[in-house]
């Protein structure tokens, strides 16, 4: 085995991950932990500073509810979400989150984010439920108060977890390793909240040559939150229920700011809005179909009908846009000024979150105001904060969840000692980057309860970390083992290396799950085979090589890719109708069943190696 | 390409244990070639292009030149981030120029109180009220789900 120097760290809390939820998870729990005698650890797998989904930055906060101004009450978020997501929600979920959150928000600006005020004061909105930021600098500011929260000696940057630690059903820490030397790390912990994030590159990207690393979410979220509460034997839910947003094309930047606040209609070829044109569509997805606003998905429909039919390229009518917003300013010198104003404003958008639509821009000699740019459904994502829902099924919380789903501490998974939030927990869709850290700091308090309740020290099975250790290590043995066959690192008949494993399993997942090149479509005999080429995969995963830490790390994320495909996959078999028809559309039951009016959940079993599904009741708030 | 490094300006961050790149980038992708002791990016298809390298490295000595598989040549995207400000720098293909500059954040940095100044409301571990609610929410307990 190649050498390498176990750390054992002991903790009480241990937060795995360290992007929004995380940094959330950190502030809380540092408080709580600090009153309660408790040691808090965070283990990230980059730099907590520019870690996570907001690394690059962000232009708008998704997630204010505005309670405090009267603006809007926690049932009226608890309603967008339930029909944005087709009925499927968790309402528990969603209003533990939705009530926290604007305190989360005020915290931020505390810390030192800029929030766009009016003249008034009041906060600038992009939508009912979005303020506009100054967001460059977001995550950094974010990770400045969990830092100073828990202090550097708690946190561990560089170190990429890959497994739970499960003793006697319970999660008692994880393992993993260090991507800068050659140590693999143990932490024992009594609680151990997950916040990995989602999962990017398990479908086939658009762009397939350098543009593959530009993805809408980040290619470094790879699913090792799925990944993680999955194998520690936790029950999960909307595994079905990805992800696909409509972007700029190519170069993926944001639309909220067009749609929401410039007021843009999208156009076809023809120059049609298919909002209008295709409207009847929407009449087969009722009730949701016919709410207000949209939902994301059937949006998505409308348009990839208006492509199915030939009369792409779909538009951003930028110009119209701007010149709507200038047109009616009588003074000249006014008018100058509010288009300048608009057009900072525009290009901040990109700037601040997706730098590469600016760089698209200059490219192609754009100016919004001039011409309109063209938009299209990105790839397939799993990223349950957002208009996704896929994530573990997670305990809400007392004083609001129905006895169903509560058990014992708000979101922990089925497995004790675990906790989960962000894009780690499922059905509470909508929770953005402002909700991810509020379930974060949620999660963390609970966990800190937890610890508190249990205060015996882990017990942990040495034989048990060594043969872990064995297993994670194994593609650098692998790749020592039989280097000398062949003058070429990466062709080699005894091992696969981990891009080419990952672009298979992007394949498999293009071609049988609907992917872009099979415009989303599937039906039970395509899953059936991609379920088949998936094992043939699974088996090639003990065969991976690693000629290095990045490549070792690089093996572990495309494993992890791999069970949230396999989630992914057997799910949608799972659930015999179309429910989201801009996500996915099963070819052989094109519509939405009212007996399909529940959650479809799976759990695999650890002991049995064994995948279990099942439905599980859509109920209200205790 | 992504980001990429001028030669001539990379210094290696010779004064520092790793370079500033190779420490901010979320993807591992800057290394240092220790020969040459210039930073490279060893994987530009899983560059995100967040520019993070780019926004650290403290020579200016990386830049990102857009995806060649989907984007034109001859335009170029700069930052210049400060303790409190950006200013971007855009150069489009026909020659264009434009320059924006925003606010990044209105604290010191590294003085983000984690409590904000907010008080805490409630010593109960088991209450869902958060240690700097209901203060932080701006009402005086939490707003009700129902």
């Amino acid at each position: 085995m190649a050498k390498f120097e176990t750390v054992e760290v002991n903790t009480d809390v241990l937060i795995v991950g360290g992007g929004m939820a995380a940094c959330g998870s950190a502030v809380e729990a540092a408080y709580w932990a600090k009153k309660n005698n408790l040691k808090v650890t965070l283990v990230d797998k980059a730099a907590v500073d520019r870690s996570g989904a907001v690394a690059m930055g962000l232009s708008a906060i998704n997630q204010y509810v505005g309670v405090k101004d009267g603006q809007n009450t926690i049932q009226d978020y608890i309603e967008y979400v339930r029909n944005d997501l087709m009925g499927i929600t968790r309402e528990d979920l969603v209003a533990n989150i939705a009530r926290h959150v604007d305190s989360t928000v005020h915290l931020f600006e505390k810390w030192g984010l800029p929030i766009w005020k009016d003249a008034e004061g009041n906060y600038v909105h992009e939508g009912r439920w979005q303020l506009m930021i100054n967001g460059e600098s977001y995550k950094v500011i974010v990770a400045e108060a969990a830092k100073n929260a828990l202090g550097m000696d708690n946190i561990y940057e560089r170190v990429f977890i890959t497994e739970p630690l499960i003793e006697d059903g319970k999660c008692v820490g994880a393992v993993g390793f260090s991507t800068r030397e050659n140590k693999f790390y143990v932490f024992k912990a009594k609680a151990t909240v997950v916040a990995m994030g989602g999962a990017v590159h398990v479908f086939k990207p658009r762009s397939s040559g350098e543009g593959l690393g530009r993805s809408w979410y980040p290619p470094f979220n790879s699913g090792a939150s799925a990944y993680f509460t999955i194998r520690g034997g936790a029950e999960m839910t909307c595994q079905e229920v990805r992800f696909i947003p409509v972007r700029f094309k190519d170069a993926y930047g944001p639309v909220g700011a067009w749609f929401l606040l410039f007021k843009s209609r999208a156009t076809n070829g023809l120059g049609e809005n298919y909002m209008q044109t295709r409207r009847d569509e929407l009449e087969k997805w009722k009730p949701y179909g016919l709410v207000k606003p949209v939902p994301a998905n059937l949006r998505n429909w409308l348009m990839m009908l208006d492509v199915m039919e030939g009369k792409g390229p779909i538009y951003m009518r930028t110009e119209e846009a701007i010149d709507a917003i200038v047109k009616d300013v009588p003074d000249e010198k006014e008018r100058k000024k509010k288009l300048k104003e608009v057009e900072s404003e525009a290009w901040e958008d990109f700037l601040d979150m997706t730098i590469s639509q600016a760089i698209l821009w200059a490219a192609t000699n754009t100016a919004p105001e001039e011409k309109p740019s063209e938009i299209a459904a990105c790839e397939p994502y799993f990223i349950g904060s957002h208009s996704g829902a896929s994530g573990a099924w997670v305990s809400g919380p007392e004083d609001l969840a129905p006895k169903e789903y509560f058990w014992g501490y708000a979101n922990m998974c089925t497995v004790p000692g675990m906790f989960a939030a962000g894009d780690g927990s499922g059905a509470s869709s909508h929770k953005f980057s402002s909700g991810s850290h509020a379930e974060g700091r949620i999660a963390a308090k609970s966990a800190v309860a937890y610890a508190v309740d249990n205060p015996g020290a882990p017990k942990v099975d040495t034989g048990k970390v060594e043969e872990l250790k064995k297993r994670i290590l194994k593609p650098l043995d692998l790749f020592e083992q039989h280097k000398a066959a062949s003058s070429d690192p990466d062709i080699n008949p005894n091992y696969v290396k981990p891009k080419m494993f990952m672009f298979r399993l992007q394949k498999i997942m293009d071609e049988y799950a609907g992917g872009v090149s099979t415009q989303f479509t599937t039906n039970k005999q395509l899953l059936e085979k991609g379920m088949e080429l998936i094992a043939f995969l699974k088996e090639d995963a003990e065969n991976l090589a690693a000629e290095d830490l990045h490549e070792l790390m690089r093996c572990w994320e495309n494993i992890h890719r791999m069970w949230q495909a396999e989630a992914h996959v057997r799910t949608i078999m799972f659930r015999e109708e179309t429910r989201w028809p801009g996500y996915y559309f099963r070819a052989d039951c094109p519509s939405m069943k009212d007996d399909w009016k529940v959650f479809a959940n799976c759990k695999w079993d650890p002991k049995t190696d064994k995948w279990e599904m099942m439905k599980r009741e859509i109920l209200p708030l205790k | 390409m992504p980001s990429y490094v001028i030669p001539d300006k990379c210094d290696g961050c010779k004064a520092l244990d790793k370079t500033a790149c190779q420490y901010i980038c979320p993807n591992d992708l800057m290394v240092l070639n220790k020969d040459t002791m210039k930073a490279f990016n060893r994987s530009p298809e899983m560059c995100w292009e967040c520019y993070n390298c780019v926004k650290i490295c403290p020579v200016q000595a990386v830049e990102v030149r857009g995806y060649a598989d989907f984007c034109p040549m001859g335009a170029m995207v700069t930052p210049l981030r400060s303790t409190d400000s950006i200013m971007w720098t855009v150069k489009f293909r026909n020659g264009m120029l434009k320059r924006f500059k925003f606010p990044i954040r209105t604290t010191p940095e590294g003085k983000a109180v984690p409590d904000g100044g907010y008080k805490t409301g409630t010593d109960d571990l088991k209450s869902p009220v958060l240690f700097t609610e209901p203060e932080s929410t701006g009402m005086s307990e939490l707003p009700p789900a129902k």
